[in-house]
């Protein structure tokens, strides 16, 4: 191969190139799978982002309503009882009718017409009436959320010619435009509802406090039982086989799939000791379970970062080691304990199966008030608008993801800012 | 001075010697009791391991009762619909669990391609390559994409990765199905290159630097110092995090439960859909059904069968990570 006049310096001196190009090349690689990475973070992003925006705008629909008493209230009596079981349907289709008198003639038209406006607006002219009785029998302009269909419409995610509206409703439709009834705002009740069918009125307020009482439950048990075993593991464990045991257990429990969390739930909190299904409590448990491995294992690391002079001095000083413990390892390792936690937490917010293994699916309107109210949670919320059929689940299910995301964003921020601020390097 | 002294010594003795006895025996007790409850605490990581194999083998006995073992390990069908009634025909070769490990395996295979590769060379690029203010940058985009919950992975890979792998395919003239184990797969592989680089990073930064300068003084480049040198001594960690990878891969579930189908399918082409064992237990245990009836106790045994994989998997790296690490400390 080589020539054998060639000196061996002139053999190197040849070889040079390729080899400087493979370095090169070699070099490339692994920009280019950092490159890959930031890539697919962007896409991804980016694609959700796209996707979700026109879920935090509803189009609406003035309607300028006369809250007729002879409708609502004809008894007069204003029992809260008569308000709340009023139709208010009727009165939203009447004001249409002013609108449109010509759709009102055929029964066929007069159904088109409503459909246009979502059954919400029944619902939240219910609510501002039994706020305030007092409006029965004036007229008022509200703006009523349009049906879902109309807002994705509007939104332009589905054409004209898409055969979802009639030439009519299209009509309709044209002229509320004309005259200034429509408009895009805020879609603020997809903050203040739970879930719902129609997916202009479903919010994430359900799955968010969802939760919150889930996160609530597994902070108030893997906390303190995590800080306290890691203590025991790092501080007063002797170091024998059966500790060697308890550490190997907690690095592989850190790698059981989080499935398997939610079989144990099943079996045991919800098959033994038969505590409710789609309970925050019992989701916040089995994530309590599935964090407490993480929460051992920063706190270990964090008090072993603790210098053990620090330690010695407090000992030498007629401390006991309980003592020592308490009073000088344990708040100096505190940052990165709630560092920790708080990524531990974070972690959990977004888990998801452990809570359909447990029966955390269910479809829920109302709004959790406490552990034990059947309740979501925002990664269900996602999963179960994810399987929605209609269009504008898809809106909402990359809405719910960004709110997801931005509580992911918060925590995980808080985490870093409590590491640098409170570092310390011994 | 000598007042200081005094002084001192005079706190000392109030607070020590001027202790009256019971209150340090209330002290010493009050540390027993508290170093008792410390200890206590941490069984509950041992309790809860012992909790998930019992419950998991109770449930699993109890499912084998209905299904012999034979016809659930080596079955090629799995059907879990036609066994509801025990009367029906064919109803013991419905439990038939290989066209699942099949299909794990295939997904699992798909995102090691993806995660390998990706995963080596960043750790490679942060450990050998990347100047401090490279990896502040590279750092990030790793740890924010391990923090990306999974049901967000799966809902990208329904909306973007699953359109685009069926598109370019069917250009290129490939039959393909809407669910196909490969967009579940190359999400699945991105989702997992977190884990790999960040062990591999530690593993490859372990290596002493009196090996790399021992090849630099012999005239090798950087890329011949990481290929023949670091990498080889860094050998059995590396296993250990891509062995760790493919346990985070057959354990997953969302995203396979969002992207991969529900059709156990015997096939190995990643155009086809297929199904795997978690994807299978979300659906024996989605909506209503009796705690007794085989379709939730088959759950249990396929929730025995991942966690004995991922358990053998997880000790063998483990063991590798931390004997490698033994080696060079």
């Amino acid at each position: 191969m080589t020539d054998p006049r060639q000196s061996p310096t002139e053999t190197i001196l040849a070889s040079l190139p390729r080899r400087r190009r493979a370095e090169a090349r070699f070099h490339f690689y692994g920009i280019a799978a950092i490159g890959i990475a930031l890539g697919f973070l962007i896409l991804l992003i980016g694609a959700i982002g796209h996707q979700g925006i026109g879920a935090f705008s509803q189009t609406e629909i003035a309607l300028d309503v006369t809250l007729d008493e002879s409708v609502l209230d004809p008894s007069g009596t204003r029992d809260p009882e008569t308000l709340s079981t009023a139709n208010y349907r009727a009165v939203v289709r009447a004001t249409l009718g002013e609108i449109f008198p010509e759709a009102m003639r055929k029964r066929r038209d007069r159904r088109k017409l409503t459909e246009l406006v979502s059954i919400g607006a029944g619902f939240e002219l219910r609510e501002l009436v039994l706020a305030d009785p007092g409006l029965i029998g004036r007229t008022m302009r509200v703006w009523a959320p349009a049906d879902d269909e109309v807002d994705m419409l509007f939104k332009g995610v589905t054409a004209r010619d898409s055969g979802r509206f009639t030439g009519k409703q299209l009509e309709w439709l044209d002229r509320l435009e004309a005259e200034g009834r429509i408009r895009s705002a805020f879609n603020w009740r997809f903050f203040s509802n739970g879930d719902s069918r129609e997916p202009e009125l479903a919010g994430i307020l359900g799955a968010m406090s969802g939760s919150f009482f889930a996160l609530l439950t597994c902070l108030a048990l893997s906390f303190p039982l995590g800080v306290m075993a890691a203590i025991y593991l790092e501080e007063f464990a002797p170091r024998n086989r059966w500790t060697d045991l308890v550490e190997i257990n907690i690095n592989n429990l850190a790698a059981v799939p989080s499935i398997v969390f939610g079989l144990l739930g099943l079996a045991v909190f919800l098959g033994f000791m038969g505590l409710a299904r789609s309970a925050p409590l019992v989701g916040g448990m089995v994530l309590a379970l599935m964090t407490l491995p993480t929460i051992i294992i920063v706190t270990r690391a964090s008090l072993h970062a603790v210098p053990p002079s620090i330690r010695e001095a407090a000992i030498g000083l007629g401390a006991s080691r309980m003592q020592a413990m308490l009073h000088h390892t344990l708040p100096l390792a505190t940052p990165g304990i709630m560092t920790g936690t708080i990524i531990g937490m974070a972690r959990a917010l977004g888990e998801l199966a452990p809570l359909i293994m447990i029966g955390m699916v269910a479809f829920i309107v109302d709004v959790p008030q406490g552990l034990l109210d059947p309740a979501s949670a925002l990664p269900v919320q996602v999963y179960i608008w994810a399987d929605s059929p209609e269009r504008a689940f898809a809106e909402k299910t990359a809405a719910a993801i960004i709110v997801l995301l931005a509580f992911l964003v918060v925590m995980n921020l808080t985490a870093v800012i409590l590491r640098r601020r409170f570092e310390r390097r011994w | 001075m000598a007042q200081a002294v005094a002084a001192a010594e005079r706190v000392e003795r109030s607070s020590l010697l001027a202790a009256p006895e019971g209150r340090r025996a209330r002290q010493v007790l009050g540390e027993r009791i508290l170093l008792g409850l410390l200890a206590a605490s941490s069984l509950v990581a041992i309790l809860t391991t012992i909790g998930i194999a019992l419950s998991l083998l109770f449930e699993t006995l109890r499912f084998l009762d209905a299904v012999p073992l034979f016809d659930f390990l080596f079955g090629l069908n799995w059907s879990p619909q036609i066994a509801i009634r025990e009367d029906q025909v064919g109803s013991s070769g419905a439990f038939g669990v290989v066209p699942l490990l099949v299909g794990t395996g295939l997904i699992a295979a798909v995102a090691m391609t993806v995660a390998g590769p990706l995963g080596l060379f960043s750790a490679i690029f942060l450990a050998e390559y990347a100047s401090p203010r490279a990896r502040s940058f590279a750092k990030p985009i790793l740890e924010i994409l391990a923090g990306i919950p999974t049901v967000v992975y799966g809902f990208f890979a329904v909306l973007v990765v699953a359109p685009f792998v069926r598109d370019s395919s069917e250009a290129a003239g490939f039959e393909v199905s809407s669910e196909s184990a490969l967009a579940a797969g190359v999400v699945m592989g991105v989702m997992i290159v977190p884990i790999v680089s960040s062990i591999a990073d530690d593993v490859i930064s372990a290596v002493p630097q009196s090996l790399r300068e021992g090849a630099y003084g012999l005239g090798a480049t950087k890329s011949e110092t990481v290929r023949d040198i670091v990498l080889p001594a860094a050998l059995p960690g590396i296993g250990g995090a891509l062995l760790l990878g493919v346990s985070r891969a057959i354990g997953e579930t969302m995203i396979v439960v969002m992207a991969a189908g529900l059709s156990a399918q015997l096939t190995v082409n990643p155009l086809q859909a297929v199904t795997t064992i978690t994807v299978q237990m979300v659906a024996l245990l989605t909506g209503d059904q009796e705690f007794d009836s085989p379709k939730t106790l088959a759950a249990f045994a396929l929730g025995l069968l991942l966690f004995i994989a991922t358990l053998i998997l997880n000790l063998i790296a483990l063991m590798l990570v931390r004997r490698y690490q033994e080696r060079y400390d």
